[in-house]
């Protein structure tokens, strides 16, 4: 074995040791580096109303009642994981992608009634990107209602260009 | 045994073969127009065609050209760790001074392009997610990145002996590889703020084709950029070795003398 093997081997054995730890470690607090909890994980072990937690979910369609206290709005939604919800009270100005179908991140504390005060929302957007014609036309094909979800799989609508979208939505009829 | 004397040598041979000081001034010198004007082009064209031709996004609207400079700030930023990191291997098993020259001049244009990374995403953040900045991995992983960088650039310069530096900083290079995984597959490990990739190896990317095509020229030109600002900066600081080395030669102090 010559030096170079021999440092070779011991850079491998450095590197693959430090690799292991640092997995143990990110496993072990993997608990505290997830961003935010479910609403089923709120509903299952409600945390201490003085704690402060992020929530992060989907808001529920036809559940966003928006009013005014004075000059603040007042907005209240519920956020589902799809298996549990959690209705969310905040006061104050949602962010501009906020919308129904929207993945949100909430702030705030859960009260004994297992609701949710908000202090702060984010809202959170998925990794699909798309031009709004595009966007449109498969609305109008009655592939994709945002309201509900993700959008149907990428290669159906990653090569349309927003000249195809445009005739598509010009000769379909209008479905809603 | 992958690593047997053979393939040592071997691989040692390679390297002082292609990468030797004297043979890399040549390269570069031939490499570097094919470096410089390709990346030129290439990023205009890309950041020209993301920002003002290609549609704007169905929700993020005009936000997401953002994205033309942010993505490939971000893809270089880990590759630019990533050439570090080889040059620490190359450097503390085959002693290579190349590759010591190589990791003095990859840090800064490699902190710069994080910090672009990190300035853009921050940018992009507050209209679209509501703030500057959060705690989520994605994020704090390309922090620590930002940071490695600055670790490395401190302390390759930080000893009076340049080789005790380049020893210390191949180390760190190699240590904070492990930042590279973390950082790339944080947003499936852990639930983050931010997006998973859009630009995948096993599924249709899931992005429009008439945005993909510009950040993918505005991709390319920003590595060639990389790459070409690099080799540039590498060549400077291998005939600045040698004028030193000329300057400090005997015969020279024998005739000052």
């Amino acid at each position: 074995m010559t030096r170079k093997t021999r440092r070779l081997w011991l850079v491998i054995a450095c590197v693959a040791c430090l690799g292991t730890a640092a997995a143990l470690i990110l496993r072990a607090f993997s608990s505290d580096i997830v961003f935010f909890v479910t609403p089923s994980q709120v509903m299952a072990s409600p945390p201490p109303k003085d704690r402060t937690v992020k929530l992060g979910g989907m808001v529920v369609a036809g559940s966003v009642h928006r009013e005014r206290r004075g000059e603040t709005p007042v907005a209240t939604f519920n956020v589902t994981d799809g298996q549990a919800a959690v209705t969310v009270h905040y006061e104050g100005i949602l962010p501009d992608l906020f919308r129904e179908g929207q993945s949100v991140v909430a702030i705030g504390t859960v009260q004994p009634s297992h609701d949710f005060t908000a202090t702060e929302v984010l809202a959170k957007h998925d990794e699909t990107y798309m031009p709004k014609e595009v966007a449109e036309a498969l609305k109008k094909a009655g592939k994709w209602d945002p309201r509900f979800g993700p959008p149907p799989s990428a290669d159906s609508w990653n090569k349309m260009t927003v000249q195809d979208a445009r005739k598509n939505t010009a000769t379909q009829p209008a479905s809603n | 045994m992958s690593a047997s004397p053979t393939f040592v040598a071997r691989t040692g041979n390679f390297f002082h073969r292609y990468a030797n000081p004297g043979q890399f001034l040549k390269l570069g010198a031939r490499l570097q127009p094919w470096l410089t004007w390709p990346a030129i082009l290439l990023t205009l064209t890309g950041l020209g065609w993301g920002l003002f031709f290609s549609p704007a996004d169905w929700q993020q609207g005009d936000s997401v050209r953002i994205m033309y400079v942010h993505v490939p700030a971000a893809m270089l930023a880990s590759a630019g760790y990533a050439g570090l990191a080889i040059c620490g291997l190359l450097s503390l098993v085959w002693r290579h001074p190349l590759a010591d020259l190589a990791a003095v001049e990859i840090g800064p244009v490699g902190a710069s392009i994080t910090a672009l990374c990190l300035a853009t995403g921050s940018l992009w953040g507050k209209p679209m997610w509501g703030t500057w900045w959060v705690w989520d991995a994605r994020l704090t992983s390309v922090l620590v990145l930002f940071f490695l960088y600055l670790g490395h650039i401190a302390l390759i310069r930080a000893f009076d002996d340049p080789q005790r530096g380049y020893k210390a900083a191949a180390i760190l290079a190699l240590a904070g590889a492990v930042d590279l995984p973390i950082i790339k597959f944080s947003v499936q490990w852990w639930n983050t703020l931010h997006q998973p990739d859009s630009i995948t190896l096993t599924g249709a990317p899931t992005m429009s084709s008439s945005m993909l095509w510009p950040l993918a020229l505005s991709a390319l030109g920003m590595g060639l950029g990389f790459a070409a600002i690099v080799v540039a900066r590498t060549r400077a600081a291998v005939m600045e070795s040698r004028i030193r080395a000329l300057l400090s030669s005997p015969r020279r102090r024998g005739n000052a003398a």
